[in-house]
């Protein structure tokens, strides 16, 4: 397809700017002038409107096709969250920071300590900051918070501990925080090797980050004593909330001995993942922490009126206003319209569902980690890999078959992996459909390999060369 | 209730074929001593309750304001077609494109977006966005330290005290040094910056126009700091550079900017993205995702997440960023608003806000006790000062309904009685004048 500047027509008008009702001001001085305008497309707004929809036809989405892209979390977004977000596209966030403007943003600044709240009891955390616009951002403001803590107290610890099944984000986010890392092989059980672990703690350790579930789909049932452990040499907690849509309702890692979580709300709560964001990622601490939280803090008064406070203590700003509203809105109407019920029951068909395909496809790939799993499981294709047929042939053939598919070669420490994460919003017969084709696929990987070295054949594209992408460095268009 | 469609009898037909004896089992590998101490939520609610509670909260939201603010971001106009187009559900309930050959309208979309920002900034290389104004010069700082292998930061003070915080909250924890300079009235004080240059900085900070509204050019800083080997950063609002030298044209190495302008909502402070384009020379060492041009077996123009060396999925700790989900979607808007409004439109909304901004100026200067500070040109914000405190008359303004500006005070040692007067292409002029005569009152 072609770029929208290729359709470019010199001097064609698109949309109108407003008609000026001021006289037409001289003198901007020339030297501060741009000296060529934008090459901005110059195109009808009918050739606009035909060129982005086609564009989204060239896209898989959630609303198109079944997308278990483990670790994701691709589950469906409600309609009525678009809605109500919708309804506070006008709110500027300046008028929370002039003087008297408080009093008339009062319905946001609500929605933001609503939002704080219901997560502090999912999550089992006394305090939460919205600031942190996505996931690694939250963990990075965590490990700040964590930062500022130890410092707070006369010590300044060196490393942070993570498994090796980590997201990549945990010791990048770290690492950004100005800490060292250690890292922890996983144990032949499928979680962090709790000798590995215990021989690295020690008090230069500022914290430990743990994702529970794991990256592999599995509880960890030494997490309390592992909390314990970093507890004992002074160091602290921190609980990867990427995997929160397995438990809720079942375990709050506040309640396990977790210090400081972030929840990813375009995971679990149900918000658009927008093509590579917006997310969000708030972060919740215990009582002990809640002085070292960015600044500033949204504050309920007695008179139950809101406002926006500066936390001198804490950690500066992280982001430049209250976090990504319009997604904390929608996280808010999820969490409210499903009530504790149904956030129970998300959790339970979650875990259902992968369990489901676990078992199903457990004949057909290996599955390194044979265990009951939460809201994923891994497989790995290194039985299909001895014909030459790898994880990625596999997903390709998914495509063909309009699967988008699961997450393939992660976690790091599973060769060959194929990470499943079905989601709750799934039915039995999506799920029948997409393991008939992984069948499917598994037995052609046996009888006709090439079959599958040549997919995706049903797309505008096929495999498209990396090498030469990263060789070419071609990241815009000329013009 | 939590959009889970499986009947009864599908569920007994699952646990079946899993095995266990009900969905609690599946719960068994968490001990109980770990179970929930307490998950006390209100029953759920139908989505028309939902909506009578969420229309009372944006009705408490002040969207009946007339803003004569801005902050960094603004209150602009927003063609129809952005909201329609990036709302199609193909985009929005995607992820991240890890699976070029069925994200193609994704990757496509975010190329032609970095292509935008080239061509706006004057850069050559854009990345695929990245949270918003402050972490993206915040970004633009660390990613500095990387070129040059240095660790001192040089600190413009008209630049976004907002962002400044968040710049001083990111390069607080790797102990990199930041030396801010004041400014000289409502500008930089340019020899001061140049004289904080040393062998050491890695690169100075500016703002283009700067927080009082100022336009300034930053071309003799840029060959300041490359004498020394720094870098100069520029951050800048999108819509003035319909109008103003772009970081480009000053020799920047690195553009930055809040892209909400372009055809995102104010939706009370996000989501909105930030915006980072470079020198092609030093592309390995942006941050974030970044679409490039390939082809596929059979010559095939198409698209791929590229240089994915430089991230924290494969890099883990040695990544340039650990920035993983980005603002993809508020990206693809300001793609659309940039291709909706095209070259002309673009140049011409500049213009309007120019003069929109010009004539309230001169409305505004016309009011007994009231100055415009701003030395020499404006872009759509200007610094006026005022007889009184400025906190105080903006609050009294707010009972009439007109944010009248941002109070410099708290920003700015000494500025208690200045204000930063915004003026949009869409105050009226009946607003603007309203605006005048509600000064007149309060002064």
């Amino acid at each position: 397809m072609k770029l929208i500047y290729e359709k470019s027509v010199a001097d064609r008008n698109g949309v109108r700017v407003p008609l000026s009702d001021v006289p037409k001001a001289e003198g901007f001085p020339e030297q501060l002038r741009r000296k060529q305008p934008a090459a901005f497309p110059e195109v009808s707004e009918l050739d606009l409107v035909r060129h982005f929809t086609n564009l989204s036809r060239r896209n898989f989405s959630v609303d198109t096709n079944f997308y278990p892209l483990g670790s994701c979390t691709m589950k469906y977004n409600a309609k009525i969250m678009e809605d109500v977000a919708g309804l506070f596209s006008d709110c500027h966030p300046m008028l929370a920071l002039i003087p008297g403007g408080e009093k008339l943003v009062q319905g946001p600044l609500s929605l933001i300590h609503g939002l704080e709240r219901q997560l502090a009891e999912i999550t089992g955390m006394d305090e939460v900051t919205t600031q942190p616009l996505a996931g690694a951002h939250g963990e990075m403001t965590g490990i700040m918070v964590i930062a500022a803590y130890h410092k707070a107290r006369g010590e300044n610890r060196k490393y942070v501990i993570v498994p090796d099944s980590s997201h990549g984000t945990n010791p990048a986010s770290a690492a950004m925080a100005g800490y060292e890392i250690v890292t922890i092989p996983t144990a032949p059980y499928g979680d962090m090797d709790l000798d590995a672990y215990r021989a690295a703690m020690n008090g230069e350790v500022a914290a430990v980050m743990m994702t529970c579930p794991n990256t592999l789909g599995l509880f960890n049932p030494h997490v309390a004593e592992i909390c314990a452990i970093a507890h004992e040499a002074g160091a602290l907690t921190y609980y990867d909330g990427a995997n929160l849509n397995a438990i809720m309702g079942k375990v709050r890692p506040g309640d396990v001995g977790f210090d400081v979580i972030h929840v990813n709300l375009h995971k679990t709560f149900g918000t658009p993942h927008g093509g590579g964001g917006p997310g969000s990622g708030p972060v919740g601490v215990k009582a002990g922490l809640i002085p070292y939280l960015p600044t500033p803090r949204v504050v309920r008064k007695d008179d139950g009126s809101f406002s926006v406070e500066a936390h001198p203590e804490g950690i500066g700003r992280v982001s430049d206003f209250f976090g990504n509203f319009g997604i904390m809105a929608r996280a808010f109407a999820y969490i409210t319209l499903l009530g504790r019920e149904g956030l129970i029951e998300v959790s339970e068909q979650a875990v259902l569902n992968a369990n489901y395909m676990m078992a199903r496809l457990k004949g057909a790939y290996d599955l390194p980690f044979d265990l009951t799993c939460m809201h994923e499981c891994v497989f790995s294709a290194s039985r299909q890999a001895k014909n030459g047929v790898h994880a990625i042939d596999i997903a390709k053939y998914l495509i063909d078959r309009g699967f988008h598919p699961p997450t393939v070669y992660f976690p790091l420490n599973v060769k060959e992996a194929i990470m499943i994460e079905p989601t709750e919003t799934e039915s039995k017969e999506t799920m029948d459909a997409f393991i008939a084709v992984m069948l499917e696929a598994a037995q052609l990987a046996g009888s006709d390999p090439d079959a599958l070295h040549e997919a995706p054949v049903n797309t505008p594209v096929g495999r498209l060369d990396e090498t030469r992408a990263a060789r070419a460095q071609q990241v815009c268009c000329e013009g | 209730m939590g959009y889970t469609p499986n009947t009864p009898e599908e569920i007994r037909d699952m646990l079946a074929v899993i095995g266990a004896g009900s969905v609690e089992d599946l719960f068994a590998p968490i001990p109980q001593e770990l179970r929930a101490k307490s998950f006390d939520l209100p029953a759920g609610m139908s989505e028309f309750e939902l909506t009578a509670l969420m229309r009372a909260k944006a009705a408490a939201g002040g969207s009946d304001i007339t803003p004569f603010i801005g902050g960094g971001v603004y209150d602009h106009v927003i063609p129809a077609a952005v909201g329609h187009l990036a709302s199609r559900a193909e985009f929005y309930t995607a992820y991240t494109p890890y699976q070029p050959e069925c994200s193609q309208g994704t990757l496509q979309a975010l190329y032609e977006y970095q292509s935008a920002i080239c061509r706006m900034t004057g850069m050559e290389a854009s990345n695929a966005s990245l949270y918003d104004g402050g972490t993206a010069v915040a970004e633009a700082a660390l990613m500095a330290l990387r070129i040059t292998g240095r660790h001192a930061i040089v600190l413009d003070a008209t630049v976004n005290p907002l962002h400044r915080e968040v710049v001083c909250e990111y390069l607080g924890s790797l102990e990199a040094k930041v030396t801010q300079v004041a400014p000289k009235g409502c500008g930089s004080d340019l020899e001061r910056l140049m004289a904080c240059i040393g062998d050491e900085t890695a690169a100075v900070v500016v703002q283009t126009p700067n927080f009082f509204g100022s336009v300034e050019d930053f071309a003799a800083l840029a060959d300041k700091a490359h004498q020394h080997g720094a870098l100069l950063v520029v951050s800048c609002y999108p819509i003035a550079l319909g109008l103003v030298q772009t970081p480009g044209e000053m020799g920047a190495d690195i553009a930055v900017g809040e892209g909400q302008s372009l055809g995102n909502t104010l939706s009370f402070g996000g989501p909105y993205f930030g915006f980072i384009a470079t020198k092609k020379r030093y592309i390995r060492n942006m941050p974030g995702r970044i679409v490039g041009e390939t082809v596929d077996k059979e010559g095939r123009r198409g698209y791929v997440l590229t240089l994915q060396a430089r991230e924290q999925h494969i890099k883990r700790h040695k990544a340039t960023s650990n920035i993983c989900s980005n603002q993809s979607l508020c990206a693809l808007r300001g793609l659309i608003f940039a291709a909706a409004l095209g070259k002309k439109g673009f140049q011409d909304l500049a213009a309007l806000n120019y003069d929109k901004a010009q004539y309230a100026k001169s409305v505004l200067s016309k009011v007994q006790g009231v100055s415009v500070l701003n030395a020499g040109a404006t872009f759509n914000e200007f610094t006026i000062s005022l007889p009184k405190g400025g906190a105080e008359v903006v609050e009294s303004l707010l009972a009439s309904g007109v944010a009248a500006g941002v109070p410099l005070g708290e920003y700015y040692p000494g500025m208690d009685n200045a204000l930063v007067v915004t003026v949009t292409e869409k105050r009226t002029k009946g607003e603007i004048d309203r605006l005048a005569a509600l000064l007149e009152e309060a002064l």
